[in-house]
């Protein structure tokens, strides 16, 4: 079948999707957008993290067509012309990238945090960091990149959000 | 295969009739597993996600009702405060994105003993709807569950809401796992106060071939509240009772070893959360919040 969305503000129409297949197979292999990982396809990872509608969800778990029509950001997403996002300069910064499998996933996630939370509790970070994997970094490294980014992001006050 | 993504309910009731052995999608966090892994092959993958009436929730003085592809997420944010059973189980749901996802429909559908939402809903009281084109019928929820993984929606039917008791008392969910996050429960216990009935509600989780109410256990404790005249004075709940609403509650159980337990701790554990729930629910009763 064919399925067409927007990913990462460009519009994509692929053909002979096959109907079961996820949207993180659609990303990769058929968009050429290998940023969201795979490496469990059920879930329990969050490599795959990706927005769905500005809703994060894991790519392996959507149903292709279920992304039909929809918007799509994924972590190739987050980057501008300007550079790097604030997520992605403090996760380099504060050491918290060492295979990087996962790092997709948390950068989309940790964005996703500070959008809603600008100044999240540890607690708050470890419970909407909770379906993110990491076999390396021991996660403090990524307890400190997200506490970098959220400082730094943080909006001055006075101004607009 | 095939993939339908019909727009109405109607056209998705049309579809399911003609497509009897279509597999029916919303947050895809079950079924794309079984997908991914080949577990399945559906000969029709039934998106119902762009179904309007199945993405909406509403309530009367009485109860909620609840469409069948609301998020857990969502149960979280908008409904928090009005299901509070409800939503301390969707809490405990997998991870934020699989609760952005997930909904209590697509847990009703998997209809698994360990289908977090199905405690709460048993212990506070719920019916299913159930949709065809021959029309709509709702299940009372105890009468939903029809064994391991399987429920009383016929294949021409769509799970298309839930309609949630609005409580009259505090309500209590509680579970075991090995993590805070991203577990499917060991066992799991939901308690909730009907004070206007004088009566308690039970439901257990992962400890049976389906979830399941602890009815003896039920009529015991409302009838041993009764007697004492503690849903009026308020006094203490006297250990002995707590103790034994738990020891009840063990019997109303039938679990089996498995990779995440075996059966002896699921009755054990099943004990102290029925007895602990029960001494929470009660304070929170006596300080007089949501009753
Ligand atoms: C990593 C991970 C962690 C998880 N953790 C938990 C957990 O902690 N607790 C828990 O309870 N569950 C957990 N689950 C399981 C799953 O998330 C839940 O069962 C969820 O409620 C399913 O909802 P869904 O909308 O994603 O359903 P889907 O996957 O879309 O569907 C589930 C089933 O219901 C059927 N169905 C869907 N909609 C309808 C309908 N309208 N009418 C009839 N049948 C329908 C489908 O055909 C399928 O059989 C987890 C899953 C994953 C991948
Ligand atoms: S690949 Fe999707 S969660 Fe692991
Ligand atoms: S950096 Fe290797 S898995 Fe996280």
């Amino acid at each position: 079948m064919r399925v067409t969305m927007t990913v990462n503000d460009e519009h994509h129409e692929v053909d002979d999707v096959w109907e079961g297949e996820s949207l993180l197979y659609v990303l990769r292999e058929r968009m050429g957008l290998p940023g969201s990982k795979n490496a469990c396809e059920q879930g329990e990872c969050g490599s795959c993290t990706v927005y769905v509608d500005g809703v994060t969800g894991c790519a392996c778990l959507i149903a292709a067509g279920q992304a039909q029509g929809h918007h799509i950001v994924t972590v190739e997403g987050l980057a501008t012309e300007d550079g790097l996002h604030p997520v992605q300069e403090a996760f380099i910064e504060a050491g918290a990238v060492q295979c990087g499998f996962c790092t997709p996933g948390l950068l989309v996630q940790t964005d996703d945090l500070l959008r809603r939370d600008p100044e999240p509790s540890d607690a708050e970070i470890r419970e909407a960091l909770a379906g993110n994997l990491c076999r390396c970094t021991g996660y403090e490294k990524i307890l400190d990149a997200v506490r970098l980014a959220a400082s730094r992001m943080k909006p001055e006050p006075g101004t607009l959000s | 295969m095939e993939f339908l993504a019909p727009t109405t309910l109607a056209d998705a009731l049309a579809a399911k009739a003609e497509h009897p052995d279509a597999m029916p999608i919303l947050g895809g966090t079950d079924v794309m597993v079984e997908l991914n892994f080949d577990r399945h092959r559906p000969p029709v993958l039934l998106d119902l996600t762009r179904v309007p009436e199945l993405a909406e929730w509403s309530r009367d003085d009485r109860r909620v009702r609840l469409g069948a592809g609301v998020s857990y997420t969502r149960v979280i944010d908008e409904l928090g405060h009005v299901l509070p059973g409800l939503a301390m189980a969707s809490r405990t749901v997998g991870s934020p994105q699989i609760r952005n996802r997930g909904t209590v429909g697509g847990n009703l559908g998997a209809a698994s003993p360990a289908g977090d939402s199905h405690p709460p809903l048993l212990a506070g009281g719920a019916e299913v709807e159930l949709a065809s084109l021959a029309g709509t019928r709702t299940v009372p929820i105890d009468e939903f569950y029809a064994g391991v993984k399987k429920h009383v929606g016929r294949p021409d039917e769509l799970i298309t809401a839930v309609y949630v008791d609005v409580p009259t008392g505090p309500q209590q969910f509680s579970k075991i796992g090995t993590r805070n996050a991203m577990v499917i429960s060991v066992s799991a216990f939901s308690l909730a106060l009907h004070p206007d009935r004088r009566r308690v509600g039970t439901g257990i989780g992962s400890a049976a071939p389906t979830p399941r109410r602890a009815a003896d256990a039920e009529t015991f404790i409302a009838g041993a509240l009764d007697d004492d005249g503690l849903w009026e004075s308020k006094g203490a709940l006297p250990d002995a009772l707590a103790r034994e609403f738990g020891e009840r509650v063990q019997t109303a159980a039938s679990p089996i070893d498995d990779v995440r337990g075996t059966a002896a701790y699921r009755l054990h554990s099943l004990a102290v959360m029925a007895r602990r729930t029960l001494a929470w629910a009660w304070s929170d009763y006596q300080g007089g919040t949501n009753a």
